[in-house]
């Protein structure tokens, strides 16, 4: 009994922080820049949603971790959402005392308004907080489920708003074939879902989310042979703009590849990836441009650009070969900066462009067929993807594959065991190198030219997010953490303003709630969830004794 | 032959002497035990053998080689293994890929062998992961090979140790503290393994324990350090009568009221 009042304080202090982060949500004027973007037309916009996700997000983590039985997690729950609407009540009274807008440009009244669903003061405030409470039991709820189910559930919810925010590109891409353009109109209203629609997208994904596990073999290679032939024709399909933002995917991706074998498999913290990047894509550059004399085709110069790249792979890798964790981070930082400075600097320019960088990089010719548009190049990229991936699984399942977990894991042993880090470690730089070169060298053959500010130490950043979202140590998760957080950025151009805190924001909850990643490396899986599972089985009568008491 | 000697090898840390002029004999398929209280150095003699600790002076051989100041790795690869007090294993990797890692001597592919997976190495690592299963069962770790190291049990963790230290197919193991934190039964079980890894693999010993019952009944030679200085050297039965192993160990004064006892004890 004595633990009793402890939950209730939880839930409160919970419901405090979701009221506050929502508030800040509010704040930032995310709420009122996508008050206009329905989600499902007439029902719910994204700018509710954003607001409402902290709490329902909080109520879901709190009853995971509480644990607790089903009608004390739903009032732990509401509780908890209860409890943020209390935060946007204070706010919203305050704002009827003060004129918050001199400090705060988006406390508006158009903003109270839509927290208060349009109604009078009081009524408005009582409705918000109800509300609230509905949504952190719903996320509680969702708790409650059989695990299989929620898994379901999530996904449903996940795609349900995925479809009605990329409502344009979806309906687009809808129209090019024929048998399924009528259900446009069906489907979307002019902006968001529909009612119906989103039933459909929601029952759909959630249906295909319950049936995953149980489907035959063939389904699934028909399924993936599906998504090859769709992965084919996606530049045709979707024109110029967007085949831009694919080749941007497409090469976090292989730079992600990359990274993942120095962090994910060898887990040494490479903050300056971009280095090598930049390596490729200026290497080619030289030897390519007319500007500075280069006369390489791209085939020729790959070669050159690739060895540089992994040159200097080595050339990092060797002053940085007794540090550790936290003090290797530091120094692969300043590796990368020294190297967008160079290239930036005055006493390079004569043979490296300086700020004006290098215009008319080669791009790839096979035969007659140029690479040159988006469109074409992305096929060059596919491959380049297809065959890092390859490299990757390989390594990964093999005798250096075990090396470099080994040195991951206890370095100092590892040396016992008779691995030369030296080598090793260097192997694992020059690797990673290599990929960041051939997407550097794609990169500089995409724009036809290679600016300093291209490199910017944020695209290391970058790149370490996708892999951690994706799932460290996991290939399909790089794939998945590229499309996550470089391509819908891409899309969602209204999130453009936010970009980096909602990147901070998505890493902070993933790291709550999955922080083995979106596609978990198997062995990751268990690291992190063997824990958790000892301690789901084992408290259990005792919540059942304290229900009953 | 010594398989192991160390002349006068002495290690300083600032102006503490961790190690005095220590001069050891290891004998081939000998079981040799190095005791001594805590802080006597005998870990720190061990990091110097292994190469971790580069000792100021004095000189090591392996099987009259001198290896005094060659790097961890390559002390492995001429034939010496190691165990740790506190278990340190690969913790979130299986028992057989542990001790895959451990045969990493012997495995010559590298990143061209592991991205073409030629036959070369696909057999290569065939016959690895034969191997390592055969030492499992030697272990008496059979049907784990493929947990976690993290999720054995504390003995089967030890022995898992052990495994993977033979994998490199040693000439002298270094035991630290084997039966540290085990139970009598336990400690048993570990007594009669150490003896089976001598016995039936040929393997040369050089064992820190402190359980004296187990340093009595498994040793051939024992040395005893005390603060850096090897203060005896002999057979069990000449180090339980040691006044200065006793003195070492209880302190003046001890020793000659432990003699006297002892003598009532046998009349």
């Amino acid at each position: 009994m004595q633990k009793l009042p402890s939950i209730w304080i939880t839930a409160i202090r919970n419901g405090l922080l979701a009221g506050t982060v929502s508030l800040l949500i509010c704040l930032f004027g995310m709420v009122m820049q996508f008050e206009q973007r329905y989600i499902i037309s007439g029902v719910v916009t994204m700018g509710q949603i954003l607001y409402m996700a902290p709490v329902f997000f909080l109520g879901y983590m709190l009853a995971r971790r509480l644990n607790l039985a089903p009608l004390k997690a739903l009032a732990v729950g509401a509780v908890t959402g209860f409890f943020s609407g209390i935060i946007l009540a204070a706010f919203i009274g305050l704002g009827q005392l003060l004129n918050l807008r001199s400090v705060l440009v988006q406390a508006s009244p158009e903003l109270y308004a839509l927290l208060t669903f349009n109604l009078d003061l009081i009524p408005g405030v009582l409705a918000m907080l109800g509300f609230l409470a509905l949504i952190g039991a719903l996320g509680a709820a969702l708790f409650l489920v059989p695990p299989h189910i929620r898994g379901a559930l999530i996904g449903a919810l996940i795609w349900t708003v995925m479809a009605g925010l990329l409502r344009d590109l979806i309906s687009t891409v809808m129209q090019t074939w024929g048998p399924v353009a009528p259900l446009i109109s069906w489907m979307f209203a002019r902006s968001g879902l529909t009612l119906i629609g989103a039933a459909f997208v929601f029952l759909l994904s959630g249906a295909l989310g319950f049936v995953h596990l149980k489907l035959p073999v063939w389904v699934v290679r028909v399924v993936w042979l599906l998504i090859a032939l769709v992965v084919l024709l996606l530049p045709r399909i979707l024109g110029v703009f967007l085949s831009d933002v694919l080749d941007t995917v497409g090469l976090f991706i292989l730079m992600g590849l990359g990274l993942n074998i120095v962090v994910g498999f060898a887990g040494l913290l490479d903050l300056g990836y971009v280095a090598f990047f930049a390596i490729g894509a200026y290497t080619m550059g030289v030897l390519t441009s007319p500007e500075l004399h280069g006369t390489l085709t791209y085939w020729e110069a790959l070669p050159i650009a690739l060895l540089v790249c992994v040159l200097s792979g080595f050339v990092l890798g060797l002053p940085v070969l007794k540090m550790r964790g936290d003090y290797l981070a530091i120094v692969t930082l300043g590796f990368g900066e020294i190297v967008r400075l160079l290239v930036l600097s005055d006493w390079l320019e004569p043979w490296l462009g300086g700020t004006q960088g290098i215009q008319h990089i080669a791009y790839p010719v096979i035969g007659n067929i140029q690479f040159g548009s988006q469109q074409m190049l992305y096929y060059v990229i596919i491959a380049f993807i297809l065959v890092a991936i390859f490299i990757a699984s390989r390594l990964k399942d093999s005798h250096l594959g075990r090396t470099w977990m080994a040195l991951r894991e206890d370095e100092d042993v590892a040396k016992a065991m008779g691995i030369n880090h030296v080598t090793t470690k260097l192997l694992a730089f020059a690797t990673g190198a290599f990929f960041a070169g051939l997407g550097g060298t794609l990169f500089a053959a995409k724009l036809s030219s290679a600016y300093p500010q291209s490199f910017q130490f944020l695209v290391s950043i970058n790149v370490l997010s996708l892999i951690i979202i994706g799932g460290m140590g996991s290939i399909p998760g790089v794939v998945v953490g590229g499309l996550a957080l470089v391509g819908l950025p891409e899309l969602l151009r209204e999130f453009a303003e936010y970009r980096y805190l909602v990147y901070g924001a998505v890493l902070v909850a993933m790291m709550l709630a999955k922080p083995e990643g979106l596609i978990p490396e198997a062995r990751r899986e268990l690291e992190l969830h063997e824990a958790e599972v000892e301690a789901v089985t084992e408290p259990e009568p005792e919540a059942q004794a304290g229900g009953g008491s | 032959m010594a398989v192991l000697e160390s002349r006068k090898v002495t290690k300083r840390f600032g102006g503490l002497l961790a190690l005095s002029n220590i001069d050891l004999a290891v004998k081939e398929q000998s079981i040799h035990s190095v005791i001594g209280p805590n802080g006597a150095g005998k870990t720190t003699f061990f990091n110097c053998v292994t190469g971790f600790y580069i000792p100021e002076e004095g000189e090591i051989l392996l099987e009259g080689r001198n290896i005094t100041g060659l790097s961890p790795d390559r002390v492995t690869r001429l034939g010496i293994a190691r165990t740790y007090q506190n278990i340190r294993l690969f913790k979130n990797m299986t028992a057989v890929e542990n001790i895959l890692v451990g045969m990493h001597p012997h495995l010559k592919s590298g990143l061209i062998g592991a991205i073409l997976r030629d036959r070369r190495t696909m057999k290569e690592e065939a016959d690895a992961v034969v191997e390592a299963r055969r030492l499992l069962r030697f272990c008496r770790l059979q049907g784990k090979g493929d947990l976690l190291a993290k999720n054995l049990p504390y003995g089967d963790q030890r022995r898992l140790e052990v495994a993977r230290a033979l994998a490199s197919k040693p000439k002298l193991l270094l035991l630290d503290e084997p039966t540290a934190g085990m139970n009598p039964s336990e400690t048993q079980d570990m007594t009669n393994f150490i003896h089976q890894l001598r016995d039936e693999l040929g393997i040369t010993i050089l064992l820190i324990e402190h359980q004296m019952r187990v340093v009595m009944g498994i040793s051939e030679i024992i040395t005893v350090l005390d603060f850096g200085e090897k203060i005896a050297e002999g057979t069990p039965a000449e180090i339980q009568s040691n006044t200065r192993v006793i003195e070492a160990y209880l302190g003046r004064g001890a020793a000659s009221g432990l003699g006297q006892r002892k003598a009532a004890a046998t009349a």
